[in-house]
């Protein structure tokens, strides 16, 4: 049982790195706390594999530290680290039985045969692979196999973490949801630390208390799945979680007509707090990008005058909901509507809720809602006295 | 229920197969079946004798030793080269410039001649002006491979294995690079010893190279004929007169083409046999597992 401290940690695989894209792990610093189900979601390619082999020690890593419960271990070899680490494809030892693959790592050290037996017994029970135990590992099923690398994991008592590097990749569709709550199972009866690589959000919201969205090589925002849908950090996370996607569109934060300044898109004024306001007229921000949830976008079954009119483009219908796509200013965006929602066509209005418009600058949230309000707070009465 | 359509047109299509197959092996073999169960004397003269000419080289101790000799032959350089190959191709390098370098060096006696490989032992070997032969009497062997059978023996062993362990080398270096890295990684994981990793990873892996590697190495060198011809001619005696060598003396030598007729059909079936029950044990208990 460990927590896991990356301190300061980059990582790049070119010898001499001089800008930012040279890193597929730029400085980080992040903590996962000991006994948490933790997802570590991106898109392919953006450093999440990487950072998975730096932890369990496969890669080691250029720059800054790793530390398990605090003490460092950037020199200890996968094997010295006490972690098992769950492939994409599935290994197993081709000629050995369930058996002899789960009592492997076992007799690896020495671990007396009485033990053994009932260690891998005990697993197995866990796993569904009781009967299954007598057979090669060869002529296994790959979600039977991905159990059985699983098993490797479990049978060992001292490892401090489990690492899974897209493990559900190569199984069956209908599988996959069962062995996904096996895995959250084995959590909560084992209490290990478990790391969880995915790109695909399903996974890593039905897995994980808490997931870290990775994006070019950077941590975006690390938290538990409803936070990432109501309030992503980072524009990317709008984009990579919900589907479809926030809808982004830019605005200006520019004097009306009688003086006071406002954010607008185009002709039209977007309801912003005057607390945000303030925040980005500090921030000297003038150009923000402004994201909202099409299951935030509030449609108007009728004209209304406070919302803003727009034209439908298309409606596609997934089932069990609608996705409207509509122009507005001519930007595309799209809403999510209710399967009892009559279907709008043509001019409809449509309007966003000021709690659920998200205001972004260089990509990342302006928050203005607990901390950074009760700041600004702080500072209007420091004037008012 | 029948549901099969029936339909011969499909024998069509694999006349083309048929047809290759009968120019390459079974017509020549054919006018080898012909020898072997008549005596001719010429065109117009021939007796049929049916199995005599068999009964003849099977009883025949000349033939009979030679077949002897080959066998323990070929197991010995399969028992070296096969482990040796493996050690080779664990410790050919990887990656850069020192893979390429290691597979041309390896490569190399693969690109030499039957009967120049001989000629080059044969000068290595002799105790005056060869290198292992005056290595050899430097350090106080008394080593002449032209007249002692022992020397000989050794050798015409160590000429293939020098000639031959390349190739099942190459065969498991091609083998070892197909195993994913992700198995060394969970082996590292699972604190897997080197032993471990070889006998549970890579063996495994590498069990259809090497069977195509055995295969390949007992074929080749049941037929060996070339490189101990130039080494040594069959001797000293006959002590290294291997079945082919055999047969030619009969053969070209004395032109007992009945005979020798039979007996190339013997030595096929030995080789056809002998592949057949190797390849289906290992298959055997490859299912088994």
């Amino acid at each position: 049982m460990a927590s896991i401290t990356l301190n300061a940690l980059a990582h790049t695989y070119t010898d001499n790195p001089t800008k930012p894209e040279d890193y597929a792990i730029r400085e980080m610093s992040h903590v996962w706390e000991q006994g948490g189900a933790f997802a570590l979601l991106g898109p392919s390619g953006c450093g999440k594999s990487t950072l998975l082999n730096i932890i369990s020690g496969l890669l080691e890593p250029s720059h800054g530290e790793v530390l398990f419960d605090g003490k460092r271990v950037n020199e200890l070899k996968p094997e010295e680290r006490n972690i098992a680490q769950v492939f994409q494809f599935p290994v197993v030892y081709d000629t050995m039985t369930v058996f002899d693959n789960l009592a492997f790592p076992l007799r690896n050290i020495g671990v007396p045969e009485y033990k053994v037996k009932s260690k891998v017994y005990e697993v197995a029970e866990i796993l569904e692979l009781s009967d299954q135990l007598k057979r090669k590992a060869k002529g296994l099923s790959a979600d039977q196999k991905q159990k059985v690398s699983m098993g490797r994991g479990l049978v060992r008592d001292d490892v401090s973490a489990i690492l899974f590097d897209e493990p559900l990749t190569v199984i069956d569709p209908q599988l996959k949801w069962k062995l996904r709550r096996k895995l959250k199972q084995i959590h909560e009866q084992f209490n290990i630390t478990m790391v969880y690589v995915t790109h695909d959000q399903l996974e890593a919201s039905t897995f994980a208390d808490k997931i870290a969205v990775m994006y070019n090589g950077k941590i975006v925002q690390f938290g538990t799945p409803r936070e990432l849908f109501e309030k992503p950090a980072h524009t990317f996370v709008g984009y990579f979680i919900g589907s479809p996607g926030m809808n982004f569109f830019e605005a200006e934060l520019k004097a009306k007509d009688d003086q006071k300044e406002a954010l607008m898109f185009g002709e039209h004024e977007i309801a912003t707090s005057d607390a945000m306001l303030a925040r980005l007229k500090a921030m000297g921000a003038s150009k923000v990008t402004l994201g909202i949830r099409p299951e935030f976008v509030h449609v108007w079954d009728g004209k209304n005058n406070d919302a803003f009119s727009v034209e439908v483009d298309y409606v596609e219908d997934l089932g069990t909901y609608k996705i409207l796509s509509f122009l507005f200013h001519g930007q595309i965006m799209k809403a999510r509507l209710s399967e009892d929602q009559k279907v709008p066509s043509g001019q409809i209005y449509v309007s966003f809720p000021e709690q659920w418009t998200k205001v972004y600058v260089d990509d990342y949230l302006v928050d203005v809602d607990d901390q950074a309000n009760t700041v600004d707070k702080n500072k209007e009465t420091d004037h008012a006295n | 229920m029948q549901t099969k359509v029936e339909n011969n047109k499909a024998w069509f299509l694999v006349m083309p197969v048929f047809l290759i197959v009968a120019f390459s092996a079974i017509i020549p073999l054919m006018t080898v079946v012909n020898y072997s169960v008549q005596d001719i004397f010429d065109p117009y003269t021939r007796y049929f004798v049916g199995t005599e000419w068999f009964k003849q080289v099977m009883l025949d101790s000349r033939l009979q030793e030679a077949l002897l000799r080959q066998f323990i032959y070929s197991f010995t350089i399969i028992i070296i080269e096969v482990p040796l190959g493996i050690c080779v191709a664990l410790m050919m390098p990887t990656k850069g410039r020192g893979a390429s370098l290691a597979l041309i060096l390896v490569a190399i006696p693969l690109l030499i001649p039957w009967n120049v490989v001989g000629t080059i032992w044969q000068i290595f070997g002799r105790a005056d002006i060869g290198l292992f032969g005056a290595f050899m009497s430097s350090i106080g062997v008394d080593y002449n491979y032209a007249s002692d059978p022992t020397d000989a023996w050794l050798t015409v062993v160590l000429m293939d294995v020098w000639h031959w362990t390349p190739l099942v080398a190459l065969l498991c270096y091609s083998g070892l690079r197909a195993i994913p890295e992700v198995y060394y990684q969970a082996a590292r994981i699972d604190q897997a010893s080197r032993w471990a990793v070889f006998r549970y990873i890579q063996l495994p892996k590498l069990t259809n190279v090497l069977i195509i590697g055995v295969l390949l190495r007992f074929m080749d060198s049941f037929m060996i004929y070339t490189e101990p011809f130039v080494l040594t001619g069959g001797g000293p005696g006959s002590s290294t007169t291997f079945l082919s060598q055999a047969l030619v003396q009969q053969a070209i030598g004395q032109f007992d083409l009945g005979p020798a007729a039979a007996f190339s059909l013997v030595y096929f079936l030995i080789i056809l046999l002998v592949c057949w029950v190797f390849y289906t044990t290992i298959m055997n208990m490859q299912k088994d597992k």
